[in-house]
């Protein structure tokens, strides 16, 4: 079992007002970029909203699983809805058991979410790690973004701070990991709902000493 | 109980003995003693014991006298009661310090220095943010937080420290 056609990093963080989260638009066929407007941000029901990177059509298995949870959910009727932390239970659940039947659905996934006012962020993996935090990133994200969030997070983010921190992940992520494009899409989920950004594109700095020269310093041939 | 290993089944296993705990109160009407939940939790990881749960565990506890109890397993059930232990990347490191600063030297030596002799709290805590902190310098999987869950008859409480700050 292995991944055809992949998306890269996820990065999300919580904010004064709910989650932010943000990721681009390619989606690589092994060193090919097949598709380039792939939206892989989308909203669960009422409460959450889910980013995932890895094997495009596992993860469109996953939004058919979580069609038919929110359905049933939604068919009690009985004014309770699925909020993030059930959502993220469930996928765990999910991606956990199909690892110990060796058949995982290759994804990590990142559910962020606001209910009756508690913000709520957390990922899963393909082999079922799950945890939850501030702020999350998947795939190169965890080595690129994580260090940036690490020192820039703080509690009450306004939004315009935490959109800022996001575009600043994805410019290093674009610089540094193949598989990025620039094209990419925010989305904002509060209390009052989802909102997905319209896809933009960071300016980029590529006259940088180091990149003009990338060898001035190195020791050796090459 | 602490564990070391693959989160995800760490995860899978510490909610399913949770909800065994949960099970055993409706039950019982009252809360399990560390035997028992060391007996409970020998028998879960045996259960998998051709596809095992990958988590090394350390239980701790207090038994129906009051008195303290430390467990140490495998990871697939074999245990046994002791008075200090380790498990994980950095016990290996932390084992033999444990046993320079807890064990008999000798059975012959007098007075016994026993494992089961009781540190005082105070004693036993610093003896607990040392140990880490000399794991976190060889030990590349020590992280840089700890976190000490201090059980008497008093309840829980848990302390932190922050390790590699230098």
């Amino acid at each position: 079992m292995y991944p055809y056609v992949t998306v890269t990093s996820v990065v999300a963080l919580k904010y004064k007002d709910g989650i932010l989260m943000a990721a681009d638009m390619g989606g690589s066929y092994g060193s090919t970029l097949r598709y380039k407007s792939v939206e892989r941000m989308k909203p669960i029901g009422k409460h959450s909203l889910l980013g995932a990177s890895g094997e495009i059509s596992d993860f469109q298995e996953i939004l058919k699983y979580l069609d038919e949870l929110i359905l049933y959910d939604n068919m009690w009727d009985d004014g309770n809805s699925l909020g993030p932390k059930e959502v993220h239970n469930y996928l765990t659940r999910v991606m956990y058991n199909r690892r110990n039947k060796f058949n995982p659905l290759w994804n990590s996934l990142v559910l962020g979410g606001v209910k009756k006012g508690e913000k709520y962020l957390g990922t899963v993996s393909m082999i079922g790690v799950n945890f939850e935090d501030n702020h999350v990133a998947t795939g190169f994200g965890n080595h690129l973004a994580r260090p940036i969030l690490r020192q820039e997070w703080h509690e009450n983010l306004s939004f315009e701070d935490g959109v800022k921190i996001l575009e600043k992940c994805m410019r290093v992520l674009l610089y540094r990991d193949r598989s990025a494009v620039n094209k990419l899409q925010i989305a904002k989920i509060t209390e009052e709902g989802v909102t997905i950004s319209q896809p933009y594109s960071l300016k980029t700095y590529w006259e940088f000493s180091a990149f003009e020269n990338p060898t001035q310093g190195a020791v050796g041939s090459w | 109980m602490a564990s070391s290993g693959f989160q995800a089944d760490v995860k899978a296993l510490q909610k399913h003995l949770a909800a065994r705990h949960l099970i055993y109160q409706h039950q019982h009407n009252k809360q399990m003693s560390c035997p028992a939940m060391a007996q409970l939790l020998s028998n879960t990881l045996y259960y998998k014991r051709f596809f095992p749960y990958y988590s090394f565990n350390v239980l701790g506890g207090l038994d129906n006298e009051g008195k303290g109890c430390v467990f140490t397993y495998d990871a697939v059930g074999s245990y046994e009661k002791v008075g200090y232990s380790s498990q994980g990347s950095g016990s290996t490191l932390i084992m033999p310090f444990l046993d320079n600063q807890l064990k008999s030297p000798s059975p012959l030596l007098l007075p016994a220095q026993d494992a089961v002799t009781p540190l005082a709290e105070a004693e036993a805590i610093d003896l607990v943010k040392t140990v880490f902190a000399s794991a976190s310098e060889r030990d590349i999987y020590t992280g840089d937080k700890l976190e000490i869950v201090v059980i008497n008859a008093d309840g829980i409480r848990r302390e932190y420290m922050d390790l590699r700050k230098d």
